[in-house]
Parts: C-alpha cells; structure tokens; sequence
C-alpha cells in the first residue's frame, strides 16, 4: 500500500538559513505521526509546506502516491487545524463546519445533514447555530477538527493545537484527540515541542533539529534506544555529563566526566574510541537508591552521597544527590513505594546503577 | 491573497501596477504644487519660464514672496494661535473624558458617549452656522437684557476657536481614550502600594504613559484646527486665518505665491506629523 | 472615599457637558428655533414652516439637495472601490518596512490642508494646466482642453480628498485578520474570491462602514472641493446654505437648509448602520 504522504529529500532555505535540511520520511496509512522539536527547529515549516503555503526548494511531496507540489494549497487533499484554530468568527459553528463543503458544491441540505452529523462525531449536537466566542477552548478545538473532517481529506495536519489550552484540558484533549483519530480513521501529521503530546498520542515520532530529523520511531524507540545525543536529552529527562572516554570494550566503556568522576556506561554499537570526548546521558529513574552499599552490589556504577534537595512531586518526586567531593549533582528518582519518604536534606544515601543505562555519544554531533 | 498563497504572475503584477498607479494619483497634486512653487512666471502653469525663489524671498514687484507677504504671514499667525488654542482645550477636555469614560460607570453613560461621538457626523458647516446662530442669540439677549455688547460673541476669533474646538475635542477624546484602554490599572494600584495617594499616582504614573497620546492629540488638533475650513467660513471675523486668506487670493486668481505657502505648510504638517510619529514610536 | 469619587466625576462631567451643551446641544436647538421663524415684516416673526416649504417648493433647492447627497454616495462608493485594494495590499500583501512606508504615504496628503489639495487639482485640470498640455503634446488633441468645471473634476477632488479617511480604518481593520484565518479559508477549498467574499469582508466589515460614514460626510459638508472645482452648473448643497448665511443674511431659510443637511447625513449614517448591524460606538469609537 502506498503511504498516505511522502516526502523525499525536502530541503527549504531561507535566504542564507536553511529551515529544512533533506527531510525524508513517510507516513503509513491511518497512523498518528509526529515531529517533535524545539521551536525555530523548522517543524512548522514542514507542515506548511504540505498544506501548500510554502513551496520546497527542492524535494518532492507525495500524497498518495501522486506529487501535489504544483497542487494549490485549495486544491491539495490535505486539511490544517492552525496553531490558534482559525475558526472563522464572522461565522456560525454550523458556518464554520460547512464552508469546505460549500466550496465543493455540495447541495445545501446535505451540506446541512453532514453538519449535523459531524458535530454528533464530536459530541457537540446541536450547537451548529452559536458563534464562535460563545465555545470553550476544548469545543473549539473539536469544531475545528471537525471542520477538517468532513471534508474527508487524506492527511490532516496538527500545527500544535494545544499549546493554547491550559495544563488540565491539554491532559484531556490529548486522550480526545488519539480517540477522534482512531474514529475517523485518517492519518494524521501532528508537530508539537512537547515530548508528552508525542509520546502520548503519536505511532510515529519524528524528533527535528536544526532543520534535520534526528531520529524516527515510535515513542518508545525514542525513550529508550534514542539514536543521538540530541534525542537523548531531549525526550524524557535525564542526567547528562560530558568528559573523555577512557577505556573501551565491546559495547562497554568507561568515561571520565570534566569534573573527574568516573562512570561506566554503554555505547551501544556507536562507533567511540579511547580518548574521545563524549556525552554520558543516565535517565533519573534507571538510578536506584539505598540505605547500604550492599543492596548495590551487583552495579557497576556506585556512589556514596548527600541529599543536596528534595523535590517532591507526588508520584513523581525526586532527589538531588551531591557525589562525596560535591563536583557533581545527579538527579534520582525516589521509589514509589515510600520507603524513603523520610528522607532528609544532607542525609547519607547510596546509589547504583548498571552500565548498560548510562548512554554514551561522541560529543560535537549533539 | 497574502504572500503565502501561490498565486498567477499576471495577477501579481497587475495588483503592483494598481498600487502604483495610485500612490502616483496620491503624489500627483502634491508634486505640481511644489514644483510651481519655482516657476518664473505670473502664473502656475505650463511654460515652464525658469527656476526662481523670487516666490519665496522676492520683495520687488510684481513677485513679491511669501517672506515679504505682509497678509499671509498675518494670517499664518493668526492660524497659528487659534491652532494653539484649539489644541489645548481639545487635549483637556479630551484627557478629562478618556478618564471619565474608563474609570467611572454612571447611569446615561452609554448616551453621552454616543453624544460625544456626534460631532464627528455633523457636516462641519452645519457646526459652524449653529454656533453662529446661538452665539448671535445670545448676544442680541445680552444687549436687550443689561446693555452688554460681547465682543466675543460676533463672529471672530473666539467663535472660531470655539466651533473647531467643538468636533476636534472628539477626536483628542477618541486618541487619549485608546491608549488609556491598554493601560494596565494594576501599575496605578502598584503606585498606591508604594505609597501615593491617588492624585499623586495619576500624575507620576498614568499621565507620563498617557504622554504618546496626548503629544499625538495635540498634533493632530493643531493640524486638523490649522487645515480646518468649512466651519471657520461660517465663524470667521475680519481676521482671516491662512485658509480662509488662500480661498479668497484662489478665488481672484492664483499666482505661484500660492504654492509657495502650500509648499511651507506642506514642509510644516510632514514635520509635525514626523514629530507625532516619534512620540508615538517611543514607548 | 465615596465622596472623593463623587467629587471626581462631577470634575470630570463638568467640561463634557459644557461642551456638548454650549457648543452643540444649544446651538443646535437655536438653529432649529431660527428654522422655524418666518419673517412677517421688519423684525417681526411668527413661528412655522414657511421656511421649509420654501426649501420644498423651490426645484432649485431640492434639485441641489438630491444632487449634493447622490453625488456623495457615488464619491464614497468610487473611494471604497478603489481604496479597498490598495488597503488590503498595505495591511495584508506588504511587509515590515514597506508596509510602514506605504501606509505614511497615503497619510501624506491628509498633512496638507484641503484647499492645497484642491488647488493642485486646478493646476492639473485646468484648460493652462498640466494635463491639458500633455495632451497637446501627445497630438492627442488640437487645442487646448477644460477639464475643470464640471462634475466629474468635483468627483476626482472629493475621492482624493476623503481617501485617507477610507484607507486608514480599512488598514486597521484588515490588520486585525490573522493571516492564519485566510489560509484556512484556502485550505478548505477557498477560491481567492469565495475567500475575499465570505471571510475578508465581513471581517473588515466594521472598518468599511466607519470609512463610508466618514467618508460621506465629509463629501456631503463639503464646500471647498464644489466650489473651486465644480462649473457653474454644478452646485452643491453647502454652497446654497453659505449664500443664504453670508451673501442674503437670510438666516431663518439657511437655518432650514442647514438642518435639512443635517437630517439627511443623520438619516444615511442611521441607514448605513442598521443595514450592516454596526453601532456608532463599535464603527467610530
């Protein structure tokens, strides 16, 4: 089966900038993809591209097989939800919802019928006659879903559609959303520089920077087998060193950290020799902690420490933990089962943790 | 139709082509005006005789320049000083209002301020032949009353001021009154906070930001009042503003003195509106 | 504190209620007054409405009237056509420094007074000036022409002199749709026209009728522009009340003619309002 959207060798410059670097990626039929970055990385300059409001500087983009750069963005079968919605406020939901419709032709009655039916989809009935201000932010976000939806196009794309919300209803929307694409059943592109919005919702995920995708995968690819240093510190959050590899063996190593502490970690088939400088990268909850060295016995990286802070944050709370010559901090995960819930600031703690978690990329690549 | 949607080359270029045909029909009586300002004839228009400054600096008959034009330059003064006048009382009055229609709720406020936006649909000639009318009246009761013959009741200066002043205070209302909108009313209470008192609060911390405005509105009442003629036609006494002046001298004939005062007003407005612009730019 | 607050907004009502008061509430009810009077002899008056019956029976006057109020609307239309594009390029086509400059420009002429404006259109038009020459020298004619005096001269000055005060709330206006709000017009299907009729303007709704009222009005109180431009065939409504007023010191027919004006700029404004559903506050305050 032919992919629902392909871009080959997409490359966009502006002027001296190039937003898009050789961009090459394709999205399978029915699948949620993301790309994730920072902002300026020039995700959103993909997206407009597609729509058509942007024309590549070279590269090609295929929708169903067929290239759609010489397609007006009026003409393309690809549908936007903007960044701020766009819902057209000179116009009623019912407006709003039917104005694609009423580009193609389509006899008012059935335009009126699938009105209805999409706002049914979307589980506002009977709101089709009210303006745009009078809906809340999570509504208007439905309606202009649905005002994509009906028009039945191949791709619908996500220019960060949530970013407006606050933190409760973005929660919601997130699981909303994930649903309305299953129950529609129509590949959607989404771009956001949130990690959770990707991870949560996206089958693919593209992570971007400086214009290049620095790795595609699903969420759990990117969390756990991340391809650079860049997606590493990006996704998820971790502790991060830099400092020089030391010694090498197969797919372990040892690395010195600029500040002299001496860890163990993993290089995981990339290319690293002695003396490189590199970047260790070690999640806060591949850590563990312990009252006595004992217990950490069978890791290869231990260490003796105060508690330089806590920070409680429920399920998700963590320490600061300062290594005994106070050079280094590294961030730990407390264990959920409230075991050291009585933990106290300066108190003595050990921690350990394999080799295998502490993620090793040469440095300069980022 | 923005830049990022693609459009035909035809179109584009006919839409520039119509952009420029129309800042060329802007420009066109403009220029003319200026360039016959330096025609060494009787009489702006073409031939071109030559290029002179007589119109400007010339004190010989039969080109005696604008420098040398003892009533033109009266009547730019006396443009002058009702222009001052109208534009501090319309400032005032327009400061005073933005501050009551911001700051307080009061029954019949929505009436009055539709009230106060009427002037601005009144034809400028009607204002003027009302406040002839009124001021007339009453001074006709005043000598029938007590004898009093109030000068500043016959048409003159005063009535001029006061009938320019009657629509230009609803724009220096409308310009302070926008920009008192954004201000941020927790900086007052911030002020209040510190230790003012209220008077003290205003005046250290709302009117420095509502200055922009306010230099803005007095520009645009100095000019609007400098420029103004259908009401000043109605009102005016024996001392003719510059307008006024100019319509009567077009009416017998127009010679290249003409444009060279256009040219000096024209010189004038762009510096003031330029002043405008900066103070405008500055916060 | 209460009392504070009191005093403060009796400060502040006092000089707007002198002024609309003084300068437009009272002259308006004397106008009105005056309108009213018929002149039975030397200083002699009784009250009726001889004055507008004379306004009424006269083709003359009527004949300006309808003349003065149609010619304006034909000068708002020809403004709105012909700065609607030119506002949208500036506000919507245009970007950063250009955009700043083009608008300055258009704000150039209004820096002049009128009568500079008007008196460089003579220039231009008259049967000596500029345009006529060219046309000489172009073959294109044999002798000289006159293009001043007539109707359409009078049309040419009062689109020029009013453009500004289209231009600038359409500017506004058109600035204040986001450019994301036209591209989901065109990634729905839109046609550059289908989007310019449903989305564009109604958006710019409100700037388009601010720009027409002031427009009009400035058309319909105009005197300048009829007089130095217009032929002696071509009157306009002003030019009658001013000869009333100054020439005839026939106070009590000006009076009436004046507020005739003023009913029929009230009565299109009042039109012009409820045909859009705009208010007077949202379009001008």
């Amino acid at each position: 089966m032919t992919p629902d959207l392909e871009c080959l060798n997409l490359v966009k410059r502006f002027g001296d900038t190039t937003a898009v670097d050789t961009v090459s990626f394709d999205v399978p039929r029915g699948s949620f993809f993301s790309i994730l970055g920072p902002s300026g990385c020039g995700k959103t300059t993909i997206m407009r591209m597609i729509a058509g409001f942007l024309e590549p500087t070279s590269g090609d983009i295929q929708i169903r097989g067929r290239s759609v750069l010489n397609t007006p963005p009026n003409k393309r079968p690809v549908n936007m939800v903007f960044q701020h919605l766009a819902l057209f406020p000179m116009m009623t939901i019912a407006e709003n919802i039917g104005y694609g419709l009423r580009r193609k032709g389509m006899p008012r009655d059935e335009i009126a019928r699938k009105v209805d039916e999409a706002l049914e989809r979307i589980g506002l009935p009977g709101i089709g006659n009210r303006k745009v201000d009078e809906l809340s932010g999570g509504q208007k976000q439905r309606v202009a879903i649905a005002r994509c939806m009906v028009l039945e196009p191949d791709v619908l794309l996500l220019d960060e559609p949530l970013g407006a919300l606050d933190l409760k209803l973005r929660e919601r929307m997130k699981v909303e959303l994930k649903a309305l694409q299953a129950a529609f059943d129509t590949t959607f592109i989404y771009i956001t520089h949130d990690q959770s919005e990707a991870l949560v919702m996206s089958d693919q995920i593209a992570v971007m920077n400086n214009g290049r995708f620095e790795q595609i995968g699903s969420g759990q690819d990117l969390y756990y087998r991340p391809a650079s240093a860049f997606v590493a510190g990006f996704v998820g959050d971790t502790n991060r060193w830099s400092g020089q590899v030391t010694r090498i063996e197969g797919d372990e190593m040892e690395i010195r950290t600029d500040s002299g502490l001496l860890l163990r970690g993993a290089s995981h088939g990339r290319p690293l020799s002695a003396g490189d400088s590199a970047q260790i990268f070690v999640r806060p909850e591949a850590i563990r902690i312990a009252h006595d060295t004992e217990e950490l016995s069978h890791f290869d990286n231990r260490m003796t420490g105060r508690v330089a802070s806590l920070l409680f944050n429920g399920a998700a709370s963590r320490i600061i933990v300062q290594d005994p010559d106070g050079r280094e901090e590294i961030e730990v995960n407390l264990p959920q089962s409230g075991e050291f819930a009585g933990l106290k600031r300066g108190a003595e703690v050990h921690i350990g943790w394999s080799g295998a978690q502490g993620n090793c990329f040469a440095a300069g690549v980022r | 139709m923005i830049p990022s949607i693609p459009r035909s080359r035809f179109l584009t270029a006919s839409y520039t082509a119509y952009i420029v045909l129309f800042f060329i029909f802007l420009a066109l009586p403009l220029v003319v005006v200026a360039v016959f300002a330096f025609n060494d004839s009787q009489f702006p228009s073409l031939p071109w005789e030559g290029f002179t400054w007589s119109w400007f600096f010339g004190d010989a008959r039969p080109m005696i320049g604008v420098f040398h034009e003892r009533p033109i330059l009266r009547a730019i003064g006396t443009s002058a000083i009702v222009a001052v006048f109208v534009s501090i009382l319309s400032v005032g009055v327009g400061l005073s209002n933005a501050f009551l229609f911001n700051r307080y709720r009061f029954p019949g406020q929505g009436i009055l301020y539709v009230f106060m936006l009427l002037p601005l649909v009144i034809p400028g000639i009607v204002l003027g032949i009302s406040i002839l009318v009124a001021s007339s009246r009453a001074a006709e009761g005043l000598w029938d009353m007590a004898q009093w013959d109030v000068a500043a009741l016959r048409p003159g200066l005063t009535l001029v001021i006061l009938g320019q002043f009657s629509f230009v205070a609803t724009i220096a209302t409308l310009v302070i009154a926008a920009r008192l909108q954004k201000f941020d009313q927790t900086l007052e209470e911030a002020a209040l906070n510190l230790g003012a008192n209220r008077l003290t609060a205003v005046r250290t911390v709302t009117l420095p930001y509502l200055m922009p405005a306010m230099i803005g509105a007095f520009v645009v009442a100095f000019l609007m009042s400098f420029e103004n003629f259908n009401t000043t036609l109605m009102l005016v006494g024996s001392d003719a503003p510059l307008t006024i002046a100019m319509f009567d001298r077009l009416k017998e004939g127009s010679t290249p003195l003409l444009n060279a005062v256009s040219l000096l007003l024209m010189l004038v407005s762009s510096g003031l509106a330029l002043i405008m612009i900066f103070a405008q730019r500055r916060d | 504190m209460r009392a504070q607050a009191k005093l403060g907004l009796f400060l502040l009502l006092s000089p707007l209620l002198l002024w609309l008061t003084l300068l437009i509430l009272i002259p308006h009810v004397d106008m009105l007054l005056v309108s009213l009077r018929e002149r039975i002899g030397v200083g002699q008056y009784q009250i009726g409405l001889g004055n507008y019956f004379t306004f009424f029976s006269e083709p003359l006057y009527l004949r300006t009237f309808l003349r003065t109020a149609v010619m304006s609307i034909l000068a708002t239309a020809i403004t709105l056509l012909i700065a609607f594009p030119v506002s949208y390029y500036i506000a919507k086509m245009a970007r950063g420094r250009v955009r700043s400059a083009l608008f300055l420009l258009c704000l150039v002429p209004f820096w002049v007074s009128e009568l500079v404006r008007t008196f460089g259109w003579m220039i231009l038009l008259r049967e000596t000036g500029i345009i006529s020459n060219l046309l000489q020298i172009l073959n294109l004619t044999d002798g000289p022409v006159e293009l001043l005096y007539n109707d359409a001269a009078i049309m040419v000055g009062l689109v020029y002199t009013s453009m500004l005060f289209m231009v600038v709330p359409l500017v506004t206006t058109l600035e204040s749709l986001p450019d994301e709000v036209i591209e989901a017009g065109y990634d729905l299907g839109g046609s550059g026209l289908s989007v310019l009729r449903e989305i564009v303007i109604p958006h710019a709704m409100p700037g388009i009728v601010s720009g027409c009222i002031v427009v009009f009005m400035l058309s319909l109180g105009n005197y300048l522009t009829p007089t130095m431009l217009g032929g002696k065939d071509s009157l306009w409504f002003t030019e009658l009340i001013y000869s009333q007023f100054i020439v005839r010191f026939n106070w009590e027919l000006g009076a009436a003619f004046g507020f005739m004006l003023l009913i029929l700029s009230s009565t299109i404004v009042w039109g012009m309002l409820k045909l859009t559903g705009q208010s007077l506050e949202k379009t001008m305050g």
